[in-house]
């Protein structure tokens, strides 16, 4: 641990300033790794051996334990993006890029379980691994703006001049998410007829939810605690790339 | 193991899925992590973060 | 205004002469409707009942592939630089661009939807409510797709980037602009429709200059 021989900061700056930000989140790492643990635990302990069957759906009730929770931490961590994206672009802020950069691939992935949970959970109450629902059609489209967020990051070589590029692409998606849903609800209802069955979820008894919310806090600190490493790596790579470009150019002397 | 009713193998599918995905992650993202800082030291840098 | 006029009829004026750009565009989007039937068979029922969607998907896939030459020949050129120290702000410009780009990429494609829509086994009334459904529809598109331009145009290589981030926030035209023609929910279903794109248009006229400047303007430096 290096002596820090600069003036002592304000906490506002020493939560802005990148390389401060690699120090002070060392310590918070392995607690919340451990919180992460000890709830995914429990949440399993309850999914499985402590709630009852759902007596409409059966045991494929317990799917929704992952299910919702993917789901919740998909619109989340878009959320976690967009407040990010804010922050680069009102705010200006030095780690708010840094934290919209590395919240799109995990928002990717919960994404893509909650397509993955829904679909399982959709063949045994509605026979086929996919229908074109309101629900799961929007997530898909969700699906879509993440990985074109991870691409586009990709596009620009320089990651600084991407971070405001990406934070207006991040934040025109955020004003079109509400448009998509709407448009895809009433095209679904358009041609869904009535009489199909919609999976609305289970009445929700309290062993029921019991579950469900330890489940939904085990994943949102999942992605607090990877989100908060993802962080530190960029940081780092940022700093790599710094000093690439400086030895490059030393070299070329 | 409780019984899982006739559904069992989605049920057994949806979680080893997402907790499969969700090791796969942990484990790119600490790789990630592991390779930058490697990768800092190569470069002469230790001090942790790079603050300079 | 006079100088919004100049660079809109410079845009106009640089599509109509070089390369035939039009053509292009126009060949493929009659060549995507076209190469239906021989994927799904020429039944005319069939056909009869996909064409709307056909023909949007057509429209949809020609204005968001023909994106990259909103920007970036500008951008190689140095025009671009100009345009953002100029007196015109660049939202502006970039409004003109939407206009000159419909006017030379949307425009054509509905008056080639008749053609479409008799290789399409489209009858009349289906064929009226189409034009309408692509008048109102395809401003939004190109509003659209001007901001995925706007954001790629600082990128190394262009390519499909633009579209792939754009296609996600078209969907809702997608769904309005086919939803205004389908008779499947009766009349108001259609009516309904065709106001909400009518109202997705003017928002995203009306938004999207202003960030695609942003866009530009923060790619560049």
């Amino acid at each position: 641990m290096s002596i820090e021989t600069s003036p002592k900061q304000s906490w506002w700056s020493r939560l802005a300033h990148p390389g401060q930000f690699v120090i002070w989140s060392r310590p918070f790492i392995l607690p919340l790794a451990v919180l992460t643990g000890a709830l995914f635990l429990a949440g399993l302990y309850y999914a499985f051996f402590s709630s009852p069957a759902d007596y409409q759906m059966g045991d494929t009730v317990r799917i929704m334990y992952v299910h919702v929770p993917s789901a919740w931490l998909s619109q989340f961590v878009y959320g976690t993006m967009t407040v990010s994206a804010l922050g680069t672009l009102v705010w200006r802020h030095p780690m708010a890029d840094v934290s919209m950069k590395a919240a799109a691939p995990l928002g990717a992935a919960f994404t893509a379980m909650a397509l993955f949970t829904g679909s399982l959970w959709g063949r045994p109450t509605w026979g086929t691994f996919w229908e074109w629902d309101g629900r799961m059609t929007s997530t898909l489209v969700m699906l879509f703006i993440y990985l074109g967020i991870v691409a586009l990051w990709r596009a620009f070589d320089d990651q600084l001049r991407a971070a405001r590029v990406v934070a207006i692409f991040t934040l025109v998606g955020a004003i079109n998410v509400p448009v998509i849903k709407f448009s895809v609800d009433w095209w679904s209802t358009l041609h869904q007829p009535a009489s199909v069955f919609r999976a609305d979820g289970p009445t929700v008894a309290g062993s029921i939810l019991t579950p469900l919310f330890i489940m939904f806090f085990a994943f949102t600190f999942f992605f607090v605690t990877l989100q908060l490493v993802a962080m530190r790596t960029e940081v780092r790579k940022r700093r790599v790339a710094t000093l690439e470009r400086r030895a490059a150019r030393g070299e070329a002397a | 193991m409780i019984e899982l009713g006739q559904h069992a193998q989605f049920i057994v599918g949806a979680y080893v899925g997402v907790f499969g995905g969700l090791a796969a992650l942990v484990a790119w993202i600490l790789i990630d992590a592991r390779r930058t800082k490697r990768r800092l030291e190569e470069l002469g840098d230790t001090k942790r973060g790079g603050t300079r | 205004m006079t100088g919004f006029s100049a660079v809109l009829r410079r845009e106009i004026r640089l599509s109509l002469s070089g390369g035939g750009e039009i053509l292009t565009l126009l060949l493929f989007f009659i060549i995507v409707g076209a190469i239906v039937p021989f994927a799904v068979g020429p039944d005319k029922e069939l056909l009869a009942r996909i064409a709307p969607g056909i023909v949007w998907i057509a429209a949809f896939l020609s204005m968001l592939l023909g994106l990259d030459r909103l920007f970036r020949p500008d951008r190689e050129d140095g025009t671009l630089a100009l345009y953002r120290l100029a007196d015109l702000p660049l939202s502006a410009m970039v409004g003109a661009k939407v206009i000159a780009h419909w006017l030379t990429a949307a425009l054509p494609l509905i008056i080639a939807s008749p053609f479409l829509a008799l290789l399409l086994a489209m009858d009349g009334p289906t064929l009226i409510r189409t034009i309408l459904s692509l008048l109102v529809g395809t401003p939004a598109l190109a509003a659209f797709g001007a901001i995925g331009a706007a954001i790629t145009a600082a990128t190394r290589r262009g390519g499909l980037i633009a579209p792939i981030l754009i296609a996600p926030l078209c969907v809702p035209v997608l769904i309005f602009g086919v939803g205004a023609i389908s008779s499947q929910g009766g009349p108001d279903q259609a009516g309904a429709a065709l106001l909400l794109l009518a109202a997705l248009s003017l928002m995203a006229i009306a938004l999207s200059p202003f960030a695609a400047a942003l866009a530009i303007d923060w790619g560049e430096d």
